[in-house]
């Protein structure tokens, strides 16, 4: 098995709300809350769940780009959290990032070779000055973009294209790990293969490790060798893709693959979907026990008292991580209460 | 009756044997300071009572100004409806004055809305908002129509609806802001209703739960519904009929279980091979190459040419049949249906 280039241990992020006159803290968002996480050399993660479960954020620790309240960063071996300066530079170019929204994320007065060309300004000493028109090409071409179009401005190019320009300038300094936020997710659906296609040949050519970030499964499925599914700023069950996605053990995996529709009419009346009731529940103030227990369709007493903890389980077939008291393989005929 | 309602409420001379909707060769265009963008290039479909028919394409092909069209709420000037006709149980709703026109938008055929925080007013209770309508178009008193607005919050499923009732709608979360827009979107028993991406800013777990809701509504009031979506699963999972839109027209249009087994156009075929399956893992995707045209400088001939894989010389010179029929209530708009159709879609 490949090396761990990241590992994060008990990760916590925790936003202070404000109230009152006089803005005292009134209480604490926990957007990450107690988080282990490991990433392989070259290999892609997929971390998934719904909107607001702390998944950009744990992103953003995971890239020093905010200083987690809580918990352990290793970097490439080194402890990422008691570096600084220079040092810390150092490491950031190992780790970088691509966002979600191709429209946002690029500066639009500034034109593609300023774009891409950007990191090399902060790290001066990757690449020498009069290099970097020539890498800057390089890249555009690597990414699949017309290198004479260097001297365009964002708005000329369509989603797609700068979901490449972005990437362009993800990958200008040979990083080891890319964190990816919904790289695909504001694309249509014509453009979206060809950018998974384009990401899964980057990583083959350059050996890139991708944090992968999106809400639709099927193209986490798609690109990722492991998954990780989130609930209320927890990782609730990881493992091999196929595990998670042919075996999940978790209800709330559980619930989160069945509710997605598969394109495919004649297997309407197959599907048997589990519809959860309720919103998820704040994540500043996060149901005690099992956080799930709000919405979980099998909750006993003992999941709102005991926290479940996130350790190997019996999949049927092996073994991967769950944090469910009762986690175990749904059979088809055992249909929800909710 | 329901025919005799429904002309009785719009005062609109409806032929009650007419079929419900009728949307024949449509065009808008919106002219815009850089020249003129064709938006819609003759688009023409039928939905009946109780049918759910998705307009299925990628975003800028034009299924919202098509809704706008049918709804008579296109943002104009820029835009313009140059041709066809929107025929409601045989009544031309472009010809219709607009006092006319009114009285059958929303109390026959609503609309929702995909971002419902913005079609919602922010400075009134959700409660009240809803009230208000019952009020205008059903002339009810104040707490006739409370009531009536609580008992439809209690129809889509939000909790404490009485409570809630009284709350505005940025204290909701997205789904259940959607609820409030859906509730407000049936409050007049509406027998067209218009979904415009209503589950596409939503989690799939909620998308789960508002197309239950539609379905389920749609059982109990026989709408025709009119889901406007770029989602294939969300398609597979409801939908009767089909129309596939490219750069404002009609590329395809077939039943459900037809469209996905044998696609006949090659764009819809592009569509299908390109999403990545939850219940299987691929190598590479076969993406669908190039970009959607510009609408202000469509592509001569065929405006999928510069795409697509089967393209010859005469898909560059001409423009390919509007409809090549291939059975009832099938067409497609190519040059060369039978190719795709008979090579079908690999397992
Ligand atoms: N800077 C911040 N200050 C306060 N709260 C924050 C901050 N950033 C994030 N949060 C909160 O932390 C939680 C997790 O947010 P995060 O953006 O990580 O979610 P996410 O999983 O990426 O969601 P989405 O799928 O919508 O992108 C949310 O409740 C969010 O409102
Ligand atoms: N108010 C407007 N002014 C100018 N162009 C518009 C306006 N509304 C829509 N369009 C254009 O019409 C085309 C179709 O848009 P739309 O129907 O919204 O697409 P979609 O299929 O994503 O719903 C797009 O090119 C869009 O830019
Ligand atoms: S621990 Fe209990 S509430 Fe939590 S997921 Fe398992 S069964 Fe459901
Ligand atoms: S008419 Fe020609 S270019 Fe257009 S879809 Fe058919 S084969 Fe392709
Ligand atoms: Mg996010
Ligand atoms: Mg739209």
């Amino acid at each position: 098995m490949s090396q761990v280039i990241l590992r994060g241990s008990a990760l916590q992020k925790h936003y202070p709300i404000k109230g009152g006159v006089f803005r005292h803290t009134v209480g604490q968002v926990r957007a990450v809350d107690g988080v282990d996480i490991e990433l392989r050399a070259g290999e892609t993660l997929g971390l998934v769940g719904e909107s607001g479960c702390g998944k950009s954020t744990l992103g953003r620790l995971l890239m020093c780009l905010e200083r987690p309240t809580g918990g352990q960063l290793e970097i490439l071996g080194q402890d990422a959290l008691k570096l600084d300066g220079k040092a810390l530079r150092r490491l950031r170019r190992d780790v970088q990032i691509v966002f979600q929204d191709p429209y946002t994320s690029l500066n639009p007065r500034r034109t593609v070779g300023d774009i891409v060309a950007e990191p090399f300004r902060i790290h001066r000493d990757v690449v020498p000055r009069g290099g970097v028109r020539r890498r800057v090409q390089d890249l555009l071409d690597q990414v699949g973009l017309n290198p004479e179009h260097i001297n365009r401005f964002p708005h000329q190019f369509s989603g797609g294209q700068r979901q490449r320009i972005g990437i362009a300038r993800g990958i200008a300094l040979n990083p080891k790990v890319l964190i990816c936020d919904e790289p695909v997710s504001a694309l249509d659906v014509s453009v979206q293969a060809q950018v998974v296609n384009l990401m899964r040949q980057l990583q083959r050519d350059l050996g890139l490790a991708y944090v992968f970030i999106a809400h639709d499964l099927a193209v986490v499925r798609h690109i990722s060798d492991r998954v990780a599914v989130m609930y209320l700023g927890k990782i609730v069950e990881q493992g091999d893709e196929a595990a998670i996605y042919d075996r999940p053990t978790h209800p709330y995996t559980q619930a989160l693959l069945s509710a997605v529709p598969t394109p495919d009419p004649q297997a309407r009346d197959d599907q048997d979907q589990i519809v959860l009731t309720g919103d998820v529940p704040s994540p500043a103030d996060p149901p005690a026990g099992c956080r799930f227990h709000t919405r979980c369709w099998l909750a006993q007493e003992r999941c709102s008292q005991a926290e479940p903890e996130l350790s190997l389980r019996s999949d049927g077939v092996g073994q991967h991580a769950s944090a469910c008291h009762f986690a175990a393989v749904r059979s088809p005929d055992q249909t929800s209460a909710a | 009756m329901t025919e005799i309602k429904h002309s009785a409420r719009g005062g609109v001379p409806l032929d009650p044997a007419a079929p419900l909707l009728v949307v024949e060769d449509l065009q808008v265009e919106f002219r815009l300071r850089e020249g003129v963008a064709r938006a819609i290039n003759g688009v023409s479909f039928e939905l009946a009572a109780g049918q759910t028919l998705a307009i299925l394409g990628e975003s800028g092909s034009g299924k919202s100004v098509t809704a706008q069209a049918i709804m008579g709420i296109l943002d104009s000037p820029p835009g313009f409806v140059t041709g066809g006709r929107v025929l409601y149980r045989g009544v031309d709703l472009l010809q219709l004055p607009e006092r006319e026109r009114r009285k059958v938008r929303g109390a026959q055929i609503a609309m929702i809305f995909q971002d419902a925080l913005s079609a919602l007013n922010p400075v009134f209770p959700v409660g009240w908002q809803i009230a208000e309508m019952l009020r205008v178009h059903r002339g009810l008193n104040r707490s006739d129509a409370q009531d009536q607005a609580i008992r439809l919050m209690e129809r889509v499923k939000i909790p404490a609806a009485r409570q809630r009732a009284r709350d505005y709608p940025h204290q909701f979360s997205g789904g259940m802001r959607q609820r409030v827009m859906i509730a407000m979107s049936i409050a007049l028993d509406p027998v067209v209703l218009i979904a415009d991406e209503p589950t596409t800013a939503l989690d799939v777990t909620v998308q789960a739960q508002i197309m239950r809701l539609l379905q389920d509504l749609q059982d109990e009031f026989q709408m025709g519904l009119i889901l406007i979506t770029h989602d294939l699963g969300v398609v597979a999972d409801v939908a009767d009929r089909i129309v596939v839109m490219y750069a404002g027209g009609l590329v395809e249009e077939a039943d459900v279980v037809d469209l996905y087994a044998h696609p006949a156009h090659p764009y819809s075929r592009g569509l299908l091979d390109s999403i990545p399956r939850l219940d299987q893992k691929g190598s590479d995707l076969p993406a669908i190459g190039g970009l959607p045209p510009n609408l202000l400088h469509l592509p001569a001939g065929c405006a999928f040419h510069p795409r697509c894989p089967l393209a010859q010389d005469v898909c560059r010179s001409g423009a390919p049949p509007a409809r090549v029929e291939l059975g009832p209530g099938r067409a497609a708009a190519c040059h060369f249906v039978d190719q795709t159709l008979t090579a079908g879609r690999p397992a």
